[in-house]
């Protein structure tokens, strides 16, 4: 069998933004005053990476104390700390700005034919923010810990708490104008600077799910943000919000938090989505099933999500009017997630199928995301959620949204676009077997806390009856294996930066306008500004991509 | 006209603004000291949103701002509506039990 190669050998570009000369040249401060929205998108990667491990090694030491039934491994007020700070570095530091910051920023506008985003210098200060607002909670973690829940309930968080909630509360608040200026920045970029030709409905899905994600980015971090620092002013200064022997409420507390937090749930998701909707149709060889629908969902996720925030409280004490129209506004949100995931599957049929690892991920994130979204409903269900409300079901629940919808849409977005933001490909068989570690010991690690759940362990308890003891077993089990599926891309990853061969510009091949670019890009983007003459993902009618139409997908240059 | 030119205000305009902003300030303050039971909030409340309103339309050019800027205006003001139409949906009913609409053998047939 011939061993030539069935492609060309690829060469990296002269120059592109890794090594182009800005000012001072490649030093550190170029890159620390850079405002290329592509390494902005680099030092996002770096700073996001850094909260991911902080977040994770906190989830080990949780999952490692509940080996045995009375906590092997810290004092009860540690334990608390550890699953709010695992929170707290999860969901506002890596979670929310993960697939914005890092992949929305690169490439949006590269996918609209843009050269940077509307505001490269508001980009940049975004970055800087996030990093301050991180070092004020890094702060708060390694002087005496967090321990009033990610969730910061008053009065405990305002009162009681003898942790370092102030310091905490200072970072969320300011990390929070990150996120709104990332959003500000999505939502005027693709207004204003989408090329000749790249019409609303030609705009790639990833960059409708952002745009969703923008809007809710803008509308509701503000209230967070003004809610936690009403607490915080609350327990520094005594004025009365939401304690009530001052006249306060702590039920405001909570409409006010999850005015934004369920909202937020969709900021993480969103962009997962997003991703999925670009990689299904790259390696099935076919175009989407149903643009217009997906891209609407997208925005009726982003709208109906502002409506539902209250199912995080009926058993807090709200009234039963209100949790009837928030019980049926809830179920609402699942027809436009349906729609996603149908949409998904109905491109799925009859395509040329590759087992590419970015697709072994999105097919992983439509699996896990239909278990956690289906959950969702369950406890969306008034009875059934007064059965299971704090128990490790409602864990269970959010980390098959969480990791196993917005972590796999992540690391499988990042292994689909890492031939595009580095030039190089990565080892394809040990990246197939980390996304296979990976969906294994997410399951084991989770699937666990469901039966957990529903047979009555609450969650947050530092102990647990006996009899719990080997499911809790099977889920740190599970956790050491998830563990090596993220630790194994970190290393090939990085590996691959130098060592990797050299990806060419459509390595796949696909029919965005990023993969039209070098590899890496040029600083500017692109050499000519691109006009769009194409319809969005017709793997039918694009012969410039080597393809036979319909025909089976060319192995990829670098595959081994 | 187009998107990015600067309206120009006269500062009359301005000026007129001002002090409807400092009367209605006056009779913010005059209204405290009347009771109108449980019309006070209502009172206070109205004349607040009107002086919000002068203060968006002259003295944050939203009048005379594209129509685009306009449309993201009115989203915000929509939003903090569902804010705080279903949080009161909540403390409105608080009190009330189903068992007022419901009759209680039909809500607790086993």
């Amino acid at each position: 069998m011939s061993t030539a190669p069935l492609v060309p050998e690829h060469e990296l570009p002269d120059t592109h933004y890794l090594n182009a000369t800005y000012g001072s040249g490649r030093s550190i401060r170029a890159w620390l005053l850079t405002t290329d929205h592509k390494r902005i998108a680099l030092l996002y990667l770096a700073s996001v990476t850094v909260f991911f491990f902080i977040g994770g090694i906190f989830a080990t030491m949780i999952r490692i104390h509940l080996l045995t039934p009375g906590g092997a491994l810290v004092s009860p007020e540690t334990y608390n700390k550890l699953f709010t700070m695992h929170g707290v570095a999860m969901i506002f530091f890596f979670l929310i700005p993960s697939i914005p910051a890092i992949l929305g920023n690169f490439l949006i506008p590269i996918m609209i034919g843009a050269k940077d985003l509307a505001f490269p210098k508001i980009n940049l200060l975004s970055w800087y923010i996030y990093l301050i607002g991180g070092c004020f909670v890094l702060y708060s973690f390694g002087t005496g810990g967090l321990d009033t829940g990610w969730t910061f309930y008053t009065p405990l968080s305002s009162i009681y708490s003898n942790s370092a909630v102030t310091p905490a509360v200072i970072g969320i608040f300011i990390n929070g104008f990150s996120s709104i200026l990332t959003g500000l920045n999505f939502i005027v970029t693709i207004h204003t600077m989408r090329a000749p030709g790249m019409t609303w409905f030609r705009l790639p899905l990833f960059v409708w799910a952002h745009y969703a994600t923008s809007l809710v980015m803008i509308l509701g971090t503000p209230v967070v943000a003004i809610t936690l620092l009403l607490a915080g002013l609350e327990r520094m200064f005594h004025l009365g919000f939401f304690n009530p022997s001052m006249g306060g409420d702590p039920i405001l507390f909570q409409h006010l938090f999850w005015f934004y937090s369920h909202p937020a749930v969709y900021i993480m998701i969103l962009p997962a989505m997003g991703v999925v909707s670009e990689i299904i149709p790259t390696f099935a060889r076919k175009p989407i099933f149903g643009y217009s629908f997906i891209a609407a969902s997208s925005i009726a996720i982003a709208v109906i999500g502002f409506f539902v925030w209250a199912h995080h409280m009926f058993v807090t004490g709200e009234s039963t009017y209100a949790a009837l129209a928030f019980s049926f506004l809830s179920y609402l949100v699942a027809i436009p997630s349906a729609i996603k995931v149908f949409n998904w599957t109905a491109t799925l049929y009859k395509g040329s199928i590759s087992w590419d690892p970015p697709m072994i991920y999105a097919l992983g994130f439509i699996g896990l995301f239909t278990i956690g979204g289906l959950t969702g409903l369950s406890l969306a269900c008034l009875g059934l959620d007064i059965h299971v409300h704090d128990t490790y079901f409602v864990v269970a629940h959010f980390h098959y949204i969480m990791v196993g919808g917005a972590v796999m849409g992540y690391v499988g977005g990042l292994h689909f676009w890492w031939p595009k933001i580095t030039g190089r490909l990565y080892p394809k068989a040990l990246s197939r077997f980390a996304a296979i570690v990976l969906f294994i010991g997410f399951n084991l690690t989770f699937f666990p806390q469901f039966i957990l759940g529903y047979l009555g362990m609450p969650r947050r308890y530092h102990s647990y009856p006996p009899e719990f003891q080997v499911l809790n077993v099977l889920s740190t089990a599970g956790a050491s294996i998830l563990a090596v599926g993220y630790l194994l891309p970190m290393l090939y990853l990085f590996w691959s930066m130098r060592y990797g061969k050299v990806a060419g510009p459509n390595p796949w091949p696909a029919t965005g306008l990023e993969w039209k670019t070098d590899s890496p890009p040029p600083t500017e983007n692109f050499h000519v500004t691109p006009v769009v003459d194409w319809e969005p993902y017709d793997y039918r009618n694009r012969p410039d991509l080597g393809l036979a139409a319909g025909g089976p997908l060319a192995p990829a240059h670098g595959d081994d | 006209m187009s998107e990015h030119s600067e309206h120009i205000v006269s500062p009359i305009v301005y000026m007129v603004i001002f002090f409807a902003l400092i009367a209605g300030t006056t009779v913010t303050v005059l209204a405290a000291f009347q009771n109108f039971g449980q019309f006070n909030i209502v009172i206070a409340l109205g004349i607040a949103t009107a002086k919000a309103t002068l203060v968006v339309l002259y003295f944050m050019h939203a009048r005379y701002s594209p129509r685009r800027t306009q449309l993201v205006i009115v989203c915000a003001v929509f939003w903090l509506a569902i804010m705080l139409a279903l949080t009161l949906s909540d403390y409105q009913t608080r009190q009330q039990h189903l068992s007022r609409i419901v009759p209680p053998a039909a809500l607790y047939r086993a």
